[in-house]
């Protein structure tokens, strides 16, 4: 708390006289706080707050119908939440939209296009509704276009392109006003392998020091890309933590996974009495789970151990936690 | 309120892109000028009807031609209108395109008020290629011109009442064609509901969309005309405008 204190001082135009609060929302670019969205009977969003700052990319996850789109759609400003109050850039979205909304790029699940338009003329009419200065514009989509691979499209009709093509545009119209803050909804959604590479690519060279709010069902694609993960379930957050915490091992231990021809109970029995291992469980697969002791490397005494019993040792390797487990156990352990 | 451009500009060509704009033009320009030949045909014959000669006030130009011929005119405006307005924000919705809009840094008038002004450029451009017609009477007679320019004024009133209510049937139906259906039907009532009353004095006469008209076709221009039509404009555009705003908060 300290270290925060002292780096928003730094940062803050008014060092003096604004109380500890202020300071803290004038750290993040997006600030969440205390967000819920009612639906009629439906409670979609409950309760959801979290913070983040410049640079960071934010992989959001969850099943569908977990409130992921809500929530996007109300940091973005096309709709008020029930309860709960968003800052972007320090700026209230329902108080000052005009402002706050000037900050943002959104792509939408479905990319918002005007299917009887040309490619050039939608993103200049998307520039002069983002009240691009008229002397920046041209210039300004000249470069989005080169950037997003849509040029040698840019006189044909959007109705006519692929969905790969109609994706860029897409993200073209998100980007074009240079806006600090980058939200995405399911952006490499139905697209062919080779399409989501580019897109992920596109959206890595992207990023530079913009906030990025990605939300995707494809899991390594957050590994790829992300420095944080949300993930909600039921309009609640199940999970948020670095992608650093997550996926490395953390304190430095990797746990170990193991498959034996035998499959018994003395097994687990005789590997937890190794001196070095800390913890035994059953995967998902009837494969297990084992948890050295810190800094230490048991792969040679666990493949005696086998060698010795004539257990038909399969397969033994290394697992940093991986998100699609810790996923499938953080939305299974939330549900009833 | 810069954005409004924008979005009239956009809407515009859209109209334009589409061959909606093109079949709405020439439908009605058929309608109109087949009704302006009639008229004009049923004015010769009346001419040369000994019976008629009696009452000479009442044979001229613009009561026989130029009268019904706006009539016609606002009837064909009555059918034409919904289907211009359908699409305008019932669209937006389908195409997923109010996600753009509602996210951008505009205020939501600007929206409502830009594609107003589209649609009643198309009006416009309707009501002057059936002026055309007209001027065919300018050739071999003199109507007054005064009551065609004030009749022409009060077109544009009523056409633009029209679209206001369009714009909030388009706003709160989920597609184009149960927005063009509930235009319609509103457009139907606010027309017919002065037949229900029988002295011109009553509500239900002042409500009436028509009854406003008739003094612009006899060339007066009245305070109380005005007043009815720009009102009217101003609550279809002002409900289309509360519409998408409570709309969100939902």
């Amino acid at each position: 708390m300290v270290i925060l204190l002292k780096s928003v001082y730094l940062e803050s135009p008014f060092p003096l006289g604004i109380g500890y609060v202020n300071l803290r929302i004038l750290a993040a670019m997006i600030h969440v706080q205390n967000v819920s969205k009612q639906y009629g009977d439906l409670l979609a969003v409950d309760n959801i707050s979290f913070q983040l700052d410049k640079g960071d990319v934010l992989g959001f996850l969850g099943p569908n119908g977990a409130g992921k789109t809500t929530t996007m759609r109300i940091i973005t400003g096309y709709m008020p939440p029930t309860k709960g109050k968003v800052y972007v850039d320090d700026v209230d979205i329902f108080e000052d939209p005009l402002i706050a909304k000037s900050h943002i790029g959104y792509l939408p699940e479905n990319p918002p296009l005007y299917e009887d338009m040309i490619v050039r003329d939608y993103l200049n009419f998307v520039a002069e509704i983002k009240q691009v200065p008229g002397n920046e514009k041209n210039g300004r989509i000249h470069y989005i276009m080169d950037k997003c691979g849509i040029l040698d499209v840019g006189k044909r009709i959007i109705g006519h392109l692929s969905k790969g093509y109609r994706q860029r545009i897409g993200i073209a119209q998100a980007l074009i006003n240079d806006p600090t803050v980058l939200v995405l909804d399911e952006p490499t959604n139905g697209l062919d392998p080779k399409q989501i590479i580019e897109i992920r690519e596109l959206i890595k060279g992207l990023s530079g020091d913009r906030t990025v709010i990605l939300s995707t069902h494809i899991l390594p694609e957050v590994t790829m890309i992300c420095s944080k993960v949300v993930i909600i379930n039921k309009g609640k957050i199940a999970l948020e933590e670095s992608l650093e915490r997550l996926t490395n091992k953390v304190d430095g231990i990797e746990n170990i996974l193991l498959k034996t021809r035998y499959w018994g109970e003395e097994i687990q029995e005789k590997i937890i009495s190794l001196p070095n291992v800390s913890d035994i469980r059953l995967g998902l697969s009837n494969e297990l789970i084992i948890q050295p002791k810190k800094g230490t490397d048991i792969r040679e005494e666990l493949s005696e151990l086998i060698m010795q019993n004539g257990w038909g040792l399969l397969e033994m390797r290394p697992v940093a936690h991986n998100l699609e487990e810790i996923f499938l156990r953080v939305i299974s352990s939330e549900g009833d | 309120m810069n954005a409004v451009y924008p979005i009239f500009k956009r809407e515009l060509r859209s109209y334009f892109a589409s061959p909606l704009a093109y079949v709405i033009l020439v439908v009605f320009q058929i309608i109109s000028a087949r009704f302006f030949f009639l008229y004009l045909q049923g004015f010769l014959h009346l001419q040369f009807d000994p019976s008629f000669q009696l009452h000479r006030g009442e044979l001229n130009l613009n009561n026989l031609v130029v009268l019904p011929y706006f009539g016609t005119i606002s009837i064909v405006l009555l059918l034409i209108i919904p289907l211009i307005t359908m699409r305008l924000i019932a669209d937006e919705r389908k195409s997923y395109t109010a996600e753009l809009l509602f996210t951008s840094p505009i205020k939501l008038r600007s929206i409502v008020l830009g594609k107003f002004l589209a649609a009643l450029v198309l009006l416009m451009i309707m009501l002057l290629l059936s002026s055309l017609n007209l001027f065919v009477l300018t050739v071999h007679g003199n109507p007054d011109m005064g009551a065609v320019f004030s009749g022409y004024l009060g077109l544009l009133l009523l056409g633009a009442s029209f679209l206001s209510i369009g714009i909030f049937a388009s706003s709160i139906a989920g597609n184009q064609l149960v927005a063009a259906v509930i235009t319609f039907g509103i457009l139907l009532l606010l027309w017919l509901v002065g037949a229900l009353s029988d002295t011109e004095s009553s509500i239900l006469g002042y409500i009436s969309l028509i009854n406003h008209f008739e003094n612009f076709g006899k060339g007066i221009i009245e305070l109380k005309d005005l007043a009815y039509y720009l009102s009217l404009i101003y609550i279809g555009l002002f409900l289309a405008h509360t519409a998408l705003d409570s709309e969100r908060w939902r």
